[in-house]
C-alpha cells in the first residue's frame, strides 16, 4: 500500500513524532514482558510490611511502597492496566462516535441536528466530571472506569466525522458516486470513511492521552480499580500521607503517567504533520 | 444582523442543552445498584425506616415522575437538599462558589499573561533556544496529570522549601466580604497581611491549574502569530517601514489573536475540568472539592447540582467566546 509507506517515511522524518513512537513502544513492551523485566513480580499481590517505605536501592530500583511492595515491579504491572483502559475506551467511543458522527454528517434533516445536540450534551460538561459521576455510581471498577471514559469520549470522534463528512459532501466524487446509484451505506462506507481515516486516527492517538490522564484522575480519586491493583494514579493517592520522605512513591507513577501521554500526544502530532492534507489530497485523486 | 442570529440560535438550544444535561446525570444517578437512600439512613436502619425515609425524600416515585418535579424546582431556583448535609444545595454552592472562580480567574489571568507574549516570542524568534524551551514545556503542559503536578509543587515548595502553604485558601481571618474573592477584598480594605496571606495560599493551585493552560496558550499563539506573517499585509508594513515592535504587537497579534479567543473558551473548560482535580488536592473550599465529596458520599442531589452549575456555566462562557469571535474578527460580521 503506497499510502501507508508514504506516511511512514515521512513520519521517520519528524524527530518528535518518532520520540512519541518510542516511548509508547517502551511502554507497550513494559506491559507486555511486565513478569520478565520485574525484579519482584510477586510484589503485586504480596504484602513485606517490613520493608515498606524503603528508598531505592540495587534490590529496589525505585524503592519501596507503603506496603513493602517494590515500586518499580507494581508501575510495570500498571501499564498493563493503563494500556488495557486506554485501548479499550478509545475503541468503544470510536465505535460509538464515528457511525453517529457519519450518520449526522450524511443526512441533514432533524437526525443531524438532533444526534449533533445529544453529543454537546456530553460536552457540556468537562469529561473529567461527567467520567467522575459514572464511575462513581457504578462503583470502582476495571470495566466501570472503561466504561465511564467511553461513555464520555465518543463525542469527539462524532464531531471530528461530522465536520468531514459535511466538508467531503461538497467534493465531486461523492456526487457523481451518488448520482450513479450508489445507496447512502455504499457511498459512506467504501467511499467517504477511507478519506476521513486520518483525522480519525490523529484523534485516537490524542485520546488516547486525554483518555489516560482521565483515568489517572479516577484512580487517584479512588473510582479506578480497587487494591491491590497497581493502578499509576491510585498510587499516587496512597503515596499521599507518606510524603515529604517517600517522594519516590509519588514521583514514580507520575513520571510514568507523564511519559506514556507525552509518547501518545507526541506522535498524535506528527501523525497529524504527516497525514493532514497531503494524504488526504493524494487519495481524492484516486477515488471516483 | 449575523450577531443577532447567532445569539437567538444559541439561546433556542441553550435550555434543550441543559435539560439533556441533567436527564443524563438523573438517570446515571438513579439507576443504580447500589441504594443511596440506606445509605444515608445508616446502617442500623430497618428495611421500614428505610422505606420510610424513601417515601419522605421522594424516590420511590417513578423516574421520570422524579425528573420533572426537579426540572420544576429547579426553575424556582430550589435544587433541592443535599443528601449528606441536609441543607440546601444552591446555598452550599453559592458560598464555594467565589473560592473556585477566583482560582480560575487567577490561573486565567497568569496564563493569558505569560501564554500570549511567550507565544509570540517563540514564533518570532523561530528554532531559537526559547522556542525548544517553550516546545518542551507546551507538550509537557498537556502530558502532566494535574493532579500529580500539584502534589510535586507542594513537595517542593511547601514541605521542602517551605515558601508556600501547603494548602486551604486562607491562615487566620478573611477579609471584610465585598466580593468574596479573598485577594480583592483585602486590597479594598487595605489589609495587607490578609493580601499576602492569601496570595501565598493561591500561589501553588493557581500555577498548577495554570499550567496546562499555559502549554495551550503558547502553543496557539505561535501557530497563530506564524501563520500571520506570512501574509501580504505584514510584508508591506515592513516594505513601508514601519517599526517591527508595532508590527507585531498591534498588527500581527491583532490578527493572530482571532484564533486564541476560541482557544479561552476552551481553555475554561480545561480550567474548569482541572479545578475539581486541583481543588481536591489543595483542600481548596470550592465547588470542586463540594462535587468530588457529594460523588464520594452518594449525595446526588449534590452531584446534580453542580452538574447544572458547570454545565451552565460552561454553556454561557461557549456562547460568551463565540459572540466575542464574532466581534474580535470583523471577517465573521460580514459574511
Amino acid at each position: 500500500m503506497s499510502g501507508l509507506w508514504f506516511v511512514l517515511s515521512r513520519l521517520a522524518r519528524d524527530r518528535s513524532a518518532l520520540i512519541g513512537l518510542l516511548l509508547i513502544a517502551l511502554l507497550v513492551a513494559c506491559a507486555l514482558a511486565a513478569p520478565l523485566l520485574a525484579t519482584h513480580p510477586d510484589d503485586v499481590f504480596e504484602l513485606h510490611p517490613a520493608q515498606r517505605l524503603r528508598a531505592p536501592s540495587a534490590t529496589h530500583w525505585l524503592g519501596t511502597d507503603r506496603m513493602g511492595a517494590d515500586v518499580y515491579s507494581r508501575l510495570l504491572f500498571g501499564a498493563r492496566i493503563t494500556i488495557v483502559i486506554g485501548i479499550i475506551a478509545v475503541g468503544a467511543s470510536l465505535v460509538l462516535g464515528v457511525p453517529i458522527g457519519l450518520v449526522a454528517g450524511y443526512y441533514h434533516g432533524w437526525l443531524s441536528d438532533l444526534l449533533m445536540r445529544v453529543s454537546d450534551i456530553f460536552l457540556a460538561v468537562p469529561q473529567v466530571v461527567l467520567a467522575i459521576a459514572i464511575a462513581q455510581t457504578l462503583g470502582p471498577s476495571l470495566p466501570n472506569v472503561i466504561l465511564a471514559l467511553s461513555v464520555t469520549y465518543w463525542p469527539w470522534f462524532a464531531r471530528v466525522v461530522y465536520a468531514e463528512t459535511r466538508a467531503l459532501q461538497k467534493e465531486v466524487f461523492v456526487e457523481s458516486t451518488s448520482a450513479l446509484g450508489a445507496s447512502a451505506w455504499r457511498l459512506t462506507v467504501l467511499h467517504v470513511l477511507p478519506n476521513i481515516a486520518s483525522p480519525i486516527i490523529v484523534r485516537a492517538s490524542i485520546g488516547m492521552g486525554f483518555t489516560i490522564l482521565t483515568a489517572a484522575a479516577l484512580g487517584f480519586l479512588g473510582l479506578g480499580p480497587p487494591p491491590p491493583t497497581p493502578e499509576w494514579g491510585r498510587t499516587i493517592a496512597e503515596s499521599r500521607e507518606f510524603l515529604p520522605d517517600a517522594w519516590w512513591y509519588a514521583a514514580a507513577p507520575g513520571l510514568a503517567i507523564f511519559l506514556t501521554v507525552m509518547g501518545f500526544n507526541l506522535l498524535g502530532d506528527g501523525l497529524r504533520d504527516v497525514l493532514d492534507p497531503r494524504l488526504r489530497r493524494s487519495r481524492t485523486v484516486r477515488d471516483g | 444582523m449575523r450577531l443577532l442570529a447567532l445569539l437567538l440560535r444559541r439561546l433556542i438550544w441553550f435550555v434543550p442543552t441543559l435539560l439533556g444535561l441533567l436527564a443524563v446525570t438523573f438517570v446515571i444517578a438513579r439507576v443504580v445498584p447500589a441504594d443511596p437512600v440506606s445509605l444515608v439512613a445508616g446502617e442500623t436502619a430497618t428495611p421500614a425506616q428505610v422505606a420510610a425515609l424513601r417515601h419522605e425524600l421522594g424516590f420511590d416515585r417513578p423516574l421520570p415522575v422524579q425528573f420533572v418535579d426537579y426540572v420544576g424546582r429547579l426553575v424556582r431556583g430550589d435544587m433541592g437538599t443535599s443528601l449528606y448535609t441536609r441543607r440546601p444545595i444552591s446555598e452550599d454552592l453559592v458560598l464555594r462558589l467565589p473560592a473556585t472562580i477566583e482560582l480560575t480567574l487567577v490561573a486565567m489571568v497568569v496564563s493569558v499573561l505569560f501564554g500570549i507574549p511567550l507565544g509570540v516570542l517563540s514564533a518570532l524568534w523561530r528554532n531559537s533556544i526559547l522556542d525548544h524551551a517553550l516546545r518542551v514545556v507546551t507538550v509537557s503542559g498537556l502530558a502532566i496529570a494535574s493532579f500529580w503536578l500539584g502534589i510535586m509543587l507542594q513537595l517542593l515548595f511547601a514541605m521542602r522549601l517551605g515558601w508556600t502553604p501547603l494548602n486551604a485558601r486562607l491562615q487566620g481571618f478573611p477579609p471584610r466580604p465585598i466580593t468574596g474573592f479573598y485577594l480583592v477584598d483585602a486590597a479594598l480594605t487595605w489589609d495587607w497581611a490578609t493580601f499576602a496571606s492569601a496570595l501565598s495560599h493561591i500561589a501553588l493551585p493557581a500555577a498548577t491549574l495554570a499550567f496546562p493552560a499555559l502549554a495551550t496558550l503558547v502553543r496557539f499563539t505561535r501557530a497563530g502569530v506564524l501563520d500571520v506573517m506570512q501574509s501580504n499585509f505584514v510584508l508591506y508594513e515592513r516594505a513601508m517601514g514601519l517599526p517591527r515592535p508595532l508590527i507585531v504587537w498591534k498588527y500581527i497579534l491583532r490578527s493572530a489573536l482571532t484564533s486564541t479567543v476560541t482557544q479561552i473558551g476552551l481553555l475554561f473548560g480545561i480550567l474548569l475540568a482541572g479545578a475539581v482535580v486541583t481543588e481536591a488536592v489543595f483542600d481548596w473550599p470550592g465547588i470542586g472539592t463540594y462535587a468530588v465529596n457529594s460523588i464520594l458520599r452518594s449525595d446526588y442531589n449534590g452531584v446534580m447540582g453542580f452538574t447544572v452549575w458547570a454545565g451552565a456555566i460552561f454553556i454561557v462562557v461557549n456562547l460568551l467566546v463565540d459572540v466575542a469571535h464574532t466581534l474580535v474578527d470583523p471577517r465573521e460580521r460580514t459574511t
